[in-house]
């Protein structure tokens, strides 16, 4: 009966998401306020029968109801509590149900979020959604249904993948959907700009914290993603270059792309069909990357049950899509007159090659993820394209990126000139310079020349972001205190300030652990010492351990230090019942400045074991380092000026800031 | 105007190719064995172990080389059709039994007969390296001289052997005749 009511509330919510795409849009066309108006009702009745249907369907894991198909596939009665809640959107369907539940939430919240928008943007906004709405459901409901019964009832289910096992795991997709899915908000409010032809400073005061919104939780969903395959995968890496990564880091690319383009439409009202074009291939990409997750077109670990139906079905829509909005571009977008004249030097075009490098390295990706499809399609010899092609292109693309960044915030609208930049940032630059060499030698006595630019690029990128908030703190009349100056930095000036220093603690992280990480992976008998970074391993016992739906051998590896114990560390070898699959369970100690990472291998013998030690400098920064991202996308997002009350009064007053933020 | 156009000849470009990837098979790699002699190797036969075999023993006829193991349970899956071909197609089989027991592979071929002329015992699976083996069951098909023709990863079943195997052998018989 519960699954019934699920699909059920599903079907409503479809019938609602269809008013939701043609009623306001009718109504904004013949300027009928009654037929607006229905939008913000519909996105609350859809989001709250998908709502329904997803309590239903969760309700059938927690209860273990294997008479329906999915639940049996996925879930199983020795399966821990919490991890039958994420079981959910432990695979394709449900993990779609939680997508469209993601989209339905992302609508209910412009409806309620945006009293101050004029009635006829919001109606065309909640239309487009709508139909994004109805494509998914369609999807979900035609190839995807997550209620499907099985007939007779599954004795018992074939349990959760057990790489899904894992605390990162309950909310890397959550959070990775609400990033993918809310940059629908920005491309609905791209596409409402293209229908009017209105694209005014307001539009983008509207459309501004909504992608700044998207990207933080894009930013934090990949960071958790990464997490997720350092702690499990058990390689002691954070980052491989899979399909299915970088379908999540192009839109990234393209969103923070977008949200510098914005400001430079909001402040200096230039770039604006540019900005409406980054909107659009956000979430197109974030369509892109559906595609290749479910269609099975490339090789993953991620890779859902491929099913070319699907795929078919995703294409078709992908194009109808991307290709109207686009088509609608090509013919409207030249409207847009951008007014805001500037200067080759000039912060306008700084941010300008800001986003010809994001872009370009969103292609490059791009064509690297997709090149073997290309090769494929025209019949060619296979290969494929691995971390050395993404590192050899990435990289230098992100160097003068980097630079930018610290000279961009500083540097002044409309025209500045390099002698002013040079005689300001010289010193950040030297000092930058000269960290970049001793920080390394002083902490490890080698580098190679990449590693002292990629510290010196960190170094760079912290240091300047401080220097920009130094000066507005400076600026302070005599009679204002030190603190007093530093609370009425303007918010949005203090996010950009705390995001780049995020990229700066990221890269300080990336860097260290890539150039200084040690690793031994060997067979060693019990009690026999392995040797790393000067920490001592010793592997004294393995032991049997019963977990609630596996066993384990857990070894038990003691740690020290110039002889002085540092740590004992566990790490396992689980064999899940019901998928008998071995998975390696890492065991970590983190502190600020390294990772000891060991994992389990094959045994060889009763008393000696495989042993891979990792010893892995600086790693945690690089999710430190995505935190204060995300923080400074918040705090960004926060400004007052997006507030409607105060929208007017300080539009007029913020061109006096000299130092403005992006 | 036309600088607007870019973006959607872009994306029509796009979904051209992701369409056709729809109806391919990325994970299918052609062997770059194919063309190249079978593997030198000399272990011990499954069943005997005195007895030292080679990859000598296997020329002199179309054959096929089938990888097995008892923990593959695709292996048991295609044990029939193996079973099928040798006896009903009298084509040479021989087994590599891949990083398996020896006691339990007896055992097994005991129990759902044995359609191999011998099994290389390859406990270690380094035979297996050589053969560039990545999982268990695979099927090469090797020519009189010894030169790999077709290599199968996955299921053996007599559709399959009907449709790529006894084509290349007729394909191969015509283009020497000419």
């Amino acid at each position: 009966m519960i699954p019934e009511i699920g699909q059920f509330a599903l079907i409503i919510a479809l019938c609602l998401a269809i008013a939701q795409s043609t009623i306001p849009l009718w109504g904004a066309h013949t300027n009928n306020i009654n037929w607006m108006s229905v939008g913000r009702t519909a996105a609350f009745g859809q989001f709250l029968f998908i709502l329904v249907s997803y309590i239903c369907l969760t309700y059938s894991f927690v209860v273990s109801d294997f008479s329906v198909l999915y639940v049996a596939g996925n879930s199983n009665t020795n399966l821990p509590f919490y991890y039958k809640i994420s079981a959910v959107w432990g695979a394709h369907e449900g993990s779609l149900l939680l997508w469209v539940l993601t989209l339905a939430a992302w609508g209910f919240a412009v409806s309620i979020f945006s009293k101050s928008l004029p009635e006829d943007i919001l109606a065309r906004v909640l239309a487009v959604m709508g139909m994004i709405s109805i494509g998914f459901l369609l999807f979900t409901l035609l190839t995807s249904n997550p209620f499907d019964r099985l007939f007779p009832a599954a004795v018992e289910g074939r349990d959760l993948n057990p790489l899904l096992q894992d605390p990162g795991l309950i909310i890397h997709p959550p959070l990775l959907y609400m990033g993918y899915v809310g940059f629908s908000v920005a491309f609905a409010f791209a596409v409402a700009a293209l229908l009017t032809g209105k694209l005014d400073s307001a539009w983008v005061r509207w459309s501004r914290p909504w992608a700044n919104a998207a990207w933080v939780f894009l930013t934090l969903g990949i960071a958790l993603g990464s997490w997720w395959a350092y702690q499990e995968l058990g390689w002691g890496g954070w980052w491989f270059w899979d399909p299915v990564e970088n379908a999540s880091f192009m839109p990234w690319l393209v969103g923070t792309a977008l949200i510098h383009s914005l400001a430079v439409t909001e402040k200096r009202s230039a770039f604006k069909s540019w900005t409406v074009l980054l909107s659009i291939m956000a979430f197109s990409l974030s369509l892109l990357g559906t595609f290749l997750v479910r269609s099975g077109v490339l090789v993953s670990v991620h890779s859902f049950a491929s099913d070319p139906a699907r795929g078919l079905y995703i294409l078709i829509f992908l194009a109808i899509v991307v290709g109207s909005s686009l088509s609608l571009y090509a013919w409207r977008a030249t409207q847009f007159k951008s007014t805001g004249n500037f200067d080759v030097v000039s912060k306008e075009t700084m941010l300008l090659i800001n986003n010809v490098l994001l872009i370009v390295a969103m292609l490059t990706i791009l064509i690297g993820t997709l090149y073997p499809l290309f090769l494929d399609a025209l019949s060619l010899p296979k290969l494929s394209v691995g971390p050395p092609y993404f590192d050899a292109v990435f990289v230098p693309l992100m160097l003068p990126l980097i630079l930018l960044m610290g000279i961009g915030p500083i540097a002044k609208w409309r025209k500045v000139t390099f002698k002013e930049l040079f005689d300001k940032l010289k010193f950040i630059f030297l000092i930058a310079f000269a960290l970049g060499i001793i920080l390394p030698l002083a902490i490890y006595g080698n580098a190679t020349i990449m590693t002292m630019i990629g510290i010196a690029a960190a170094c760079w990128a912290i240091l300047t972001s401080f220097y920009a908030l130094a000066r507005i703190v400076k600026k302070r009349d005599a009679s204002t205190s030190l603190f007093k100056a530093i609370s009425k930095i303007p918010v949005a000036m203090m996010g950009m300030a705390v995001a780049h220093i995020g990229i700066g603690v990221f890269i300080l992280g990336v860097v260290f652990t890539s150039s200084f990480s040690t690793e031994k992976e060997i067979a060693v008998k019990f009690g026999e010492p392995v040797e790393l970074a000067g920490y001592t391993f010793r592997l004294q016992n393995v032991t049997p351990v019963k977990g609630p739906n596996y066993d384990a051998a857990r070894g038990h590896v003691y740690v020290t230090k110039n002889d002085e114990p540092v740590v004992v560390l566990y790490p396992e070898k689980r064999v899940y019942e019901v998928q008998r699959n071995p998975m390696t369970e890492a065991s970590i100690q983190s502190t600020a400045f390294r990772d000891l990472y060991v994992a389990l291998g094959e045994a060889v013998s009763q008393n000696e074991w495989g042993l891979r030690v990792y010893y892995r400098p600086f790693v945690q920064w690089i999710w430190m380092g995505t935190l204060l991202m995300a923080i400074g996308g918040i705090l960004g997002a926060m400004d007052k000026r997006y507030r409607p009350q105060k929208s007017k009064v300080t539009v007029s007053s913020k061109s006096s800031l000299v130092v403005d933020k992006i | 105007m036309v600088r607007a156009l870019f973006p959607i000849v872009f994306f029509i470009v796009l979904a051209g190719f992701l369409y056709a990837g729809l109806y391919k098979d990325p994970s299918l790699v052609p062997s770059p064995l194919i063309g190249k002699p079978v593997p030198t190797f000399a272990a011990s036969a499954l069943r005997d172990p005195e007895r030292l075999v080679t990859n000598k023993e296997l020329l002199g006829d179309y054959a096929l080389v089938n990888v097995w193991a008892t923990w593959c349970v695709a292996c048991k899956q295609e044990h029939a059709a193996l079973v099928y071909l040798a006896n009903e197609k009298n084509i040479p089989i021989y087994g590599l039994n891949y990083k398996d027991d020896r006691e339990a592979a007896i055992l097994w071929l005991q129990q759902y007969g044995d359609p191999y002329v011998f099994s290389v015992f390859d406990d270690t699976g380094r035979i297996g390296i050589d053969f560039g083996v990545y999982g268990a069951p695979e099927t090469f098909l090797i020519d009189k001289q010894g030169i790999i023709r077709h290599k199968l990863v996955g299921i053996m079943t007599p559709e399959i052997w009907e449709a790529q195997f006894v084509s290349i052998m007729k394909n191969q018989a015509i283009a020497s005749t000419q």
